[in-house]
């Protein structure tokens, strides 16, 4: 229940700062969904069994935690991470470009005035 | 299970997702020298000779498997090549091949990101339509993807930037809602093997848990009604990273929502008729949205949202009919669409601009384009004798089959629709009076619209100088012939399309009907 709590709460949150527009916000609008996804992944794993598996050599299977899930989340972190950065430097590197054109045309039009019809 | 299969399945297979891998890495290193495009052109006709092998191993409707380390069926993740599989890998490797000679031609492959960042996408989307699972499934499409973001803005310019975060948030979106898809479908069976979970769409919890997934996809494949990223990202980075594009990502999301579609669900789910419906709409706004468009790549790429409509509907229409109808589509119209980039985007180069106002009666200049434009663009619409006649007909069949009066009339009537637009393309850009004979009558209306882009400071002008994108380079005849070569493909097709048919056939039969795939995949073996 508590797991269901929190993959609505990050969802939804996300959700909203996704929605909200800005830069900050979106990148951390989507890092909040993909922590809700990674949430949804690891409950799909069962939440009441927990000890480690394959460590212990006589270890009960119907208690050992399933560790497929665990690597499909790992492996998104990664892939979500790798994503999240080139997010980040692409939306820096838009806003560097966007105050640059805007000095160009600003200049153009100071140093030119108003080009007449 | 004969010798030269046993090899083909144990190291083919993986090698076609490995070698390019590795080929990205030595590129990598090499910068951009003559030897990194070498590389570039010999992995892609590597890859095609490997699928022309798999396509006659498996020409009467075998599958080939490797299990991946060895494991036993079921708990290794297996790759998997069956005909669409075959098919779809040799298509892909026939256009990044053509793709690359246009744009090294087009001055690319300077760049010393770009041989790299295209050997890892190809080997993401030769991965994708090899796997049987759907992890590995969202992981190779996120190997196909990451180097596309860096494609995508390579160029630099804003409008280029804008529109590759864009790219990137909708993929983004689409990946996680993929990825809790598959934690739902990992709740409710137990396992993310496609052959495993054969058949449980009926399982209410299944079926809804795979819909999540198909949602996802269906975002990727840009269909209606999250189609809109489409046409306002692609045109704006260069033609050749277009073209490769359209032919390798958004084929991703079709072959996958055909793979999945086919595999999970009866005919007649909820889920399908949802599809059938997306599918219809995707033909109709598909076509007025490319009517709309100003630019000849905005056109092109509008225009693959209502295509992609016509791949998919066949899907879920009369069984193994309307899945051979889905397959031969799926191989016509890649490469018709990848022809039609390259040669506009063999304009755009040319000319320096792809808006259509300012181009006209390019035919006397550029004779062979404009020829190999008119070849693609009829293919396209779907006259004989080019291979779009043969893809219509089957689908026109396949809805004739099922009865499905609404699919068939619709598919005629947008059939009009494209060849609509396509004659506005024609006219505008390729037929008629050169644009250098009215420019007087066009100043002065050019005069008085001056100060409204003038007071809109900055932005609006940015935004116009930058759709016109690719800069003029000089004239360089290699530049046409890759999209020449793939409109003769596709007459060729059209001549004797008995053979591809007659493959379109198996990978349909094994498509609609698919034991030869689970039991491989389950039980380990080739079959």
């Amino acid at each position: 229940m508590s797991l269901a709590i929190a993959v609505a709460v990050l969802a939804g949150v996300g959700t909203w700062l996704v929605v909200r527009g800005g830069a900050v916000r979106l990148i951390l609008g989507f890092i909040l969904l993909g922590h809700a996804a990674n949430l949804v992944i690891i409950s799909a794993g069962g939440t009441s069994r927990r000890v480690a598996p394959f460590i212990d050599g006589d270890l009960v299977v119907a208690q050992a935690a399933d560790p497929l899930p665990q690597a499909f989340v790992l492996t998104a972190i990664v892939i979500t991470f790798g994503v999240t950065v080139y997010l980040l430097s692409l939306v820096a590197r838009t806003a560097k470009q966007a105050s640059k054109v805007e000095g160009e045309s600003a200049a153009k039009t100071r140093d030119e005035g108003p080009p007449s019809p | 299970m004969n010798g030269d299969l046993m090899l083909l399945s144990t190291w083919a297979l993986p090698a076609v997702f490995g070698v390019p891998l590795f080929a990205a890495a030595i590129t990598f290193i090499l910068g951009a020298g003559w030897l990194s495009r070498v590389i570039g052109l010999a992995v892609p006709v590597g890859v095609f000779v490997v699928s022309v092998f798999l396509v006659l191993a498996i020409a009467d409707g075998g599958v080939v498997v490797s299990q991946i380390a060895g494991w036993p069926g079921g708990i290794a993740i297996a790759f998997v090549a069956d005909m669409l599989s075959a098919l779809m890998l040799g298509v892909s490797a026939l256009l990044v091949f053509t793709c690359m000679i246009f744009a090294y031609s087009a001055g690319l492959g300077m760049d010393r990101w770009f041989v790299p960042a295209v050997s890892i996408m190809t080997s993401g989307v030769y991965g994708a339509y090899l796997t049987a699972d759907l992890f590995n499934l969202f992981v190779m499409i996120e190997v196909a993807l990451l180097p596309s973001y860096i494609l995508m803005s390579r160029q630099g310019t804003l409008t280029g930037l804008r529109a590759a975060r864009l790219y990137l948030i909708v993929n983004l979106t689409a990946s996680t809602l993929f990825l809790a898809g598959l934690g739902v479908v990992y709740a409710a069976t137990g396992t993310v093997n496609m052959a495993a979970l054969a058949g449980l769409g009926v399982l209410p919890v299944v079926g809804i848990a795979t819909g999540v997934v198909v949602i996802a996809l269906m975002l990727k494949a840009a269909l209606v009604p999250t189609y809109s990223w489409l046409p306002a990202t692609y045109p704006y980075t260069s033609p050749a990273i277009t073209a490769l594009f359209s032919g390798l990502l958004t084929k991703i999301g079709i072959y996958a929502l055909v793979r999945i579609i086919s595999l999970i669900y009866e005919p007649g789910h909820l889920i399908v008729v949802i599809v059938i419906t997306v599918c219809v709409a995707s033909m109709i706004i598909g076509v007025l949205g490319a009517l709309g468009e100003s630019t000849i790549r905005g056109v092109l790429t509008f225009g693959m949202v209502s295509q992609a409509g016509y791949i998919l509907v066949g899907v879920v229409l009369a069984g193994a009919l309307g899945m051979a109808a889905v397959v031969f589509y799926l191989v016509h119209h890649t490469i018709v669409k990848t022809s039609l980039l390259l040669t506009s985007g063999t304009v755009e180069h040319e000319e320096g601009t792809g808006i259509i106002r300012r181009l006209g009666g390019l035919g006397r200049a550029h004779p062979i384009a404009s020829f190999a434009f008119l070849l693609a663009a009829l293919s396209l619409i779907g006259l004989p004798p080019f291979s779009g006649f043969w893809a219509k007909l089957g689908v026109l069949n396949a809805a004739a089959e099922a009865g499905a009066a609404i699919v068939f009339t619709v598919a005629l009537v947008v059939s009009v629709g494209t060849l609509v637009y396509m004659l506005k393309l024609g006219t505008g850009v390729f037929w008629g009076a050169p644009k250098g004979a009215d420019t007087d009558t066009d100043t002065p209306s050019d005069v008085s619209i001056g100060p409204v882009r003038v007071g809109a400071a900055g932005t609006v002008i940015d935004v116009a100088a930058a759709v016109e994108a690719p800069p003029a380079t000089k004239w360089r005849p290699l530049l046409v012939f890759p999209g020449l070569a793939l409109a003769l493909i596709s007459l060729g097709i059209g001549l004797s399309p008995e053979w591809l048919l007659a493959l379109a056939d198996t990978a349909g039969e094994s498509l609609a009907n698919p034991v030869a795939y689970v039991s491989a995949v389950l039980e380990g073996g080739s079959s």
